[in-house]
């Protein structure tokens, strides 16, 4: 099935998976809730906007899928899986918890939905580049989007990805890049520099577009545009931290959890 | 049959992989090969030429091949991945542990040219520590064919099971192994002798070795019984708990000792029999020199082996 809901209603989602992730984050004291912050309206999006799927077949083999590689930020993988249907909210309530199915990095084994497991970087992209490439062999016509870090380009791997996925003209496959340009411990720019990160794909045979990631209709409009000859890099400029005020543009958000007045704090200001 | 194999008798193990590759292949069409440029190496040509759109070569890039193979296997394919093992399980093997063995995908892993099948392009091309990275991780089945036939059931049957598989094949020319009414049977060792005084674990290209040094012993007196142990992480321990009431053990493998089957036979012998276990591979890092040169310098040799026996028996007190 294809859920195509309206904007408002994807925005609507949105801000509910940020309230709740924050507070899975906050409950747990674990968490990364920065990075949750800067890719949740693009899942939002995605599974409410633009992906093909269906929460009662998580296997259906024709599906659309969307592979989490910045796997750390499950505040947002697990509340849109969650907001779609693929598993009962009562399972946030155990984020991180001992025995819990909702690990602090995606296990496809636990958590209907989730298609690979990540956590480790620059894992997500070649796998999302072998399920288009699946996806080709087999004839299906299938879309594969894979997010990853910016901070995760840094790892090699991607651009063995890059070249591979390029080469065999995997235009079914969209890699979104969350550009928040802060890694763990400081910006991206002044760690190992990305730009021109658009160039750069650009130059390995990809399209390539420019996007506010925190503007859902601009999500939907690019993430779901029919695909080219070539895959597809959305470039998804964003702030990590998004939509409370203290975490915005903050490194230390990355893994940083609320005590209970920020906790209240953000609450007031993500309505 | 090759005029090689005419003439001597000995198999090159990857001819099975990929004649039996072929078979399984036009048996079940989800199944694909996946390389790094090594369409040669793995002797892939026959399946290039009959499925050219069923070959995904990826180039000079070990991990992004292990994680296509992850895909391939997500979007409904059966990937053979096969690629020279020191740098399949060396460059890929965070892959292999997390987007392989912890995702749990159906992906078959095919190392070529395992051991020290490039002896003398030294230890950056030896595989040597393969066993002890990969027997450690969950899920992933680690089956080392002995011969030829080994090797083609060992790849039909990783064909049609649903999980991860590590295959880990030489090109060290072996003969077939004389063994009536042989079962191949994944987590059983197979028994190639039977023996009383002490016995010989080997696996892959060793086996035969330990046959011939099986002779040697016989003609001092002494019985050795001589196991294939070609499943290295879901060990037999019935096979096991027999070779260990001969009282002595030798284990050989073209493989370090550390971590290996050595350590996996110790492993066993602390936890359930401690009995002596005298382990042959290799020590670390190898000089330069042949396949057979290196071979000889680590006793991993029919005399070099009998030795290991008898250095066996006389710990046991025998």
């Amino acid at each position: 099935m294809s859920m195509n809901d309206p904007i408002p209603a994807i925005q609507a989602r949105a801000l509910w998976m940020r309230r709740t992730a924050f507070a899975m984050v906050h409950r747990a004291q674990l968490g990364h809730p920065g990075g949750d912050f800067s890719a949740i309206d693009i899942l939002a999006a995605l599974y409410f906007g633009v992906m093909t799927h269906d929460p009662a077949r998580p296997d259906w083999a024709d599906r659309d899928r969307f592979v989490m590689s910045k796997g750390h930020a499950t505040g947002a993988i697990y509340t849109a899986l969650c907001a779609a249907g693929y598993f009962p909210e009562s399972w946030l309530d155990t984020y991180m918890g001992n025995g819990s199915l909702l690990n602090g990095h995606p296990n496809r084994n636990y958590v209907p939905g989730v298609e690979t497991n990540t956590g480790p970087l620059g894992h997500g992209f070649p796998v999302a580049t072998g399920i288009a490439m699946a996806g080709k062999i087999r004839g299906t016509s299938y879309r594969t989007f894979v997010l990853t870090g910016d901070g995760e380009q840094q790892e090699g791997s991607n651009w063995e990805a890059a070249m591979v996925a390029a080469h065999a003209k995997l235009n079914r496959l969209t890699l979104i890049i969350d550009r928040n340009r802060l890694q763990q411990g400081a910006g991206t720019e002044e760690t190992s520099g990305l730009d021109p990160l658009d160039q750069k794909y650009a130059a390995f045979g990809w399209d390539v577009a420019m996007v506010d990631g925190h503007d859902i209709a601009a999500l939907v409009a690019v993430l779901g545009a029919d695909p080219g000859d070539r895959p597809r890099c959305i470039i998804a400029n964003t702030v990590k931290g998004k939509g409370v005020s203290f975490m915005e543009h903050q490194a230390k958000w990355h893994h940083g959890v609320p005590n209970d007045a920020q906790y209240a704090q953000a609450m007031q200001e993500l309505v | 049959m090759s005029d090689a194999v005419a003439t001597t008798g000995l198999y090159d193990c990857r001819d099975a992989w990929a004649r039996t590759l072929v078979d399984v292949a036009a048996a079940d069409a989800r199944i694909v090969a996946v390389v790094n440029d090594s369409v040669g190496s793995s002797k892939l040509g026959a399946f290039q030429k009959a499925y050219p759109d069923r070959l995904v070569n990826v180039g000079i890039a070990e991990q992004v091949m292990v994680g296509v193979g992850a895909g391939l296997a997500n979007g409904g394919c059966i990937p053979f991945v096969s690629a020279a093992s020191c740098f399949l399980t060396g460059r890929a093997l965070e892959q292999i542990k997390a987007d392989v063995a912890y995702a749990n995908f159906n992906v078959k892993l095919v190392g070529q040219s395992s051991g020290i099948a490039y002896a003398e392009l030294g230890p950056t091309h030896h595989s040597i520590e393969d066993f002890a990275w990969l027997r450690p991780l969950d899920r992933i089945t680690v089956i080392v064919p002995a011969d030829p036939w080994e090797v083609e059931q060992a790849v039909r049957w990783a064909a049609v099971h649903e999980g991860p598989v590590y295959i880990r094949l030489s090109r060290m020319p072996v003969p077939m192994l004389d063994v009536p009414d042989r079962v191949f049977c994944v987590g059983r060792a197979e028994l190639v002798r039977a023996g009383s005084d002490v016995a010989i674990i080997g696996c892959g290209t060793t086996v035969h070795l330990a046959v011939k040094a099986a002779d040697l012993l016989e003609a001092q007196g002494i019985s050795a019984r001589v196991l294939n142990m070609s499943t290295l992480n879901t060990l037999d321990e019935e096979a096991l708990h027999a070779a260990a009431a001969t009282g002595a053990i030798v284990t050989v493998e073209e493989a370090c000792v550390r971590g290996g089957l050595g350590g996996a036979v110790a492993e066993f012998t602390a936890s359930h029999r401690p009995v002596p276990v005298e382990r042959l591979g290799f020590q670390g890092f190898q000089p330069t020199g042949s396949l057979d040169y290196l071979f000889q310098i680590n006793d991993l040799t029919p005399e070099g082996i009998s030795a290991a026996a008898l250095r066996a028996l006389k710990r046991a007190g025998r």
